[in-house]
């Protein structure tokens, strides 16, 4: 067992690496003058000489790239050009509203799509199953703005009901918190719910074709007690791996969701930093979000055994 | 014996209507994209307006005869806008959808026969894997000037490895099968062993890959458009005219009603067919998905 564990870590280093390769080969290789191109339209020579200079750009490649991997092991992600400041500090400063939307969405679409999902394998090809296929297909299709806007112009502008836009810290108000997620969870998690939706139909459909939950509908048991004990416990490990793959969907929405509500997290800091071109945080976003993501799927990979016991490393 | 008789017949193909009835979802959604399509290309013939025009009077006028759709701030008719971002969203859709299936096939095929290069090509596509799509394109776009191209190429980069690994999926399979080592043993050079049969395979699953990958794109690129990083601002695409229509969402909703209404037709439509393609090409797939 422990063998595999080690190399399940193991093998995160190469994907980490291509990550800062591919991060680190994007501003170097890219068509035309980064620096020319970050310092904008209106810089002169110097200020461009200046940001080849800041970000390295000015030494052989091979050098370039050790001396920044170094700094990143080193827990290091450089600076901002606009802000003169560590990008770790900015990101951090930035994250709460992020993982507070992130958490919520993930929660919300689980609790909708997982029992969606089982109801429409259950009832497989019935009109059931057919209007929440149907539901998911429009909710994966539906922009995020259209979702978004809607629900802004309909519960906040017209009823009043939700606040139209913005973030507020849990620990300044939590009532406010909570107040301003409601929306950008439903518009972000919809998406999300289709993906898992689609995913807990498809592997139950698998599952309740199996003998074991004709033994069990054979000796008596309830449905519900087939259907949720029996072949979504055995139907729990795909279900949980799209939940981490799908992280990489949600975070894409993230960005987008944040910037509809103006929600001051990462996704806006990089918006932001794009728009003053500034490369260093756009980077540092990547490495970390794909770190994390990394990690999440490492820790479900790990977690199988938990979830079923037929899998043994 | 008259049971045999009939067996052995060839099997008619169902018509187009009759497989229209059996399939009835796709078939809609197929209906409702040739529309798109059709609105999308004969727009600088249908509007009445150019969507470049400015008539400052009637800025920000709601849906009516004149302009179907209303105006946006600058008074340019969004009926006219709203059918000329299909074209761009068409045209990022279909090249999107072309280039990444090629370049994936291509990698894919390497891969899935080559031992040592698929280490290291897997653990590359691991890698992009692990970087959300639009946050890559984000980054992509932040560091060139914007343009059409560079959006397709933006986009085009992050769809890549699913399609590698879906290639690189039946060549594995296919390539252990009994008829690929026939055709070796009769002296089949590797071209023709590839094109003839192992490549035919891929098909089925790269078509119906390739159509939800073109639902995928038309929709980043609007998001990348809406966020400020996408296709140039001048150009009137889906993305674009939300984007400046949500600084007027509180007084003339239109601006971002239509644009997104027609978004969203056009992904769900694209949609619809992908699952129809995949239920009529692969029932295997079918059954699980």
């Amino acid at each position: 067992m422990w063998s595999y564990v080690t190399r399940r870590i193991l093998a995160t280093i190469p994907v980490l690496g291509v990550v800062a390769i591919v991060v680190f080969l994007l501003l170097r290789l890219s068509p035309g003058d980064p620096a020319a191109i970050i310092a904008g339209d209106n810089a002169s020579l110097e200020d461009i000489a200046m940001i080849r200079q800041q970000l390295g750009l000015d030494r052989p490649l091979l050098q370039q790239f050790i001396l920044w991997a170094m700094q990143l092991l080193g827990g290091d992600l450089g600076n901002s050009i606009y802000l003169s400041r560590p990008v770790l500090g900015l990101i951090v400063e930035r994250v709460e509203p992020t993982v507070a939307l992130a958490l919520t969405t993930m929660v919300f679409a689980m609790l909708l799509a997982i029992p969606m999902g089982v109801l429409a394998a259950w009832r497989a090809g019935s009109w059931v199953d057919q209007s929440i296929m149907a539901l998911s297909v429009l909710a994966f299709s539906v922009p995020v703005f259209l979702i978004g806007y809607g629900l802004v112009i309909g519960l906040s502008l017209e009823l009043e009901w939700l606040p139209v836009q913005g973030f507020v810290s849990f620990a300044e108000d939590p009532m406010r918190f909570a107040s301003h997620l409601v929306l950008p969870t439903v518009t972000l998690g919809l998406v999300y719910m289709a993906l898992l939706a689609r995913i807990t139909r498809a592997t139950m459909l698998e599952t309740l074709n199996e003998d074991f939950i004709r033994t069990a509908r054979a000796k008596g048991l309830a449905e519900p007690r087939v259907l949720l004990l029996h072949a979504l416990k055995s139907a729990a490990v795909p279900i949980v791996t799209t939940i981490g793959t799908g992280l990489a969907l949600l975070i894409g929405g993230v960005v987008v969701t944040e910037s509809v509500f103006a929600i001051p997290g990462i996704g806006r800091l990089t918006i932001e930093a794009v728009l003053q071109r500034d490369y260093p945080i756009i980077q540092g976003v990547i490495l970390v979000i794909a770190t994390v993501y990394v990690l999440v799927n490492l820790a479900i990979d790990l977690a199988y055994p938990l979830l079923d016991p037929r899998i043994r490393f | 014996m008259g049971a045999t008789i009939t067996a052995a017949q060839p099997r008619q193909r169902p018509g187009l209507l009759r497989r229209m009835r059996r399939y009835p979802l796709p078939a809609l959604g197929a209906l409702m994209l040739i529309a798109l399509v059709a609105t999308a290309l004969a727009a600088p013939w249908i509007t009445a307006h150019d969507p470049f025009e400015m008539n400052v009077v009637d800025r920000l006028q709601p849906p009516n005869e004149e302009y179907w759709f209303g105006t946006d701030a600058y008074g340019r008719d969004l009926f006219s806008r709203t059918l000329h971002g299909g074209r761009v969203s068409l045209a990022i859709g279909i090249a999107v959808a072309v280039a990444s299936t090629l370049i994936g096939l291509l990698i894919g095929v390497v891969a899935g026969y080559f031992r040592l290069a698929d280490a290291i090509l897997m653990r590359v596509m691991d890698g992009l894997m692990a970087i959300p799509g639009i946050l890559l394109a984000i980054a992509l776009m932040s560091l060139t000037r914007a343009s059409i191209g560079v959006v397709i190429v933006a986009i085009t980069i992050p769809e890549i490895p699913r399609v590698v690994r879906l290639v690189r999926a039946v060549v594995l399979t296919v390539r252990e099968q009994v008829y690929i080592e026939a055709a070796t043993a009769i002296g089949t050079r590797f071209p023709r062993l590839m094109l003839k049969h192992i490549l035919p395979n891929t098909l089925a699953p790269l078509t119906v890959q390739a159509t939800y990958i073109a639902a995928s794109a038309v929709l980043v690129e609007s998001y990348l458009s809406f966020l400020g990083v996408g296709t140039p601002p001048e150009v009137p695409s889906w993305g674009n005219i939300i984007a400046e229509g949500r600084l007027y969402v509180q007084i003339a909703f239109w601006n971002i009603l239509f644009p997104s209404v027609f978004l969203a037709l056009m992904v769900l439509s694209i949609n619809i067919l992908g699952d129809g393609l995949r239920d009529m090409l692969d029932p295997r797939l079918a059954r699980r998905l």
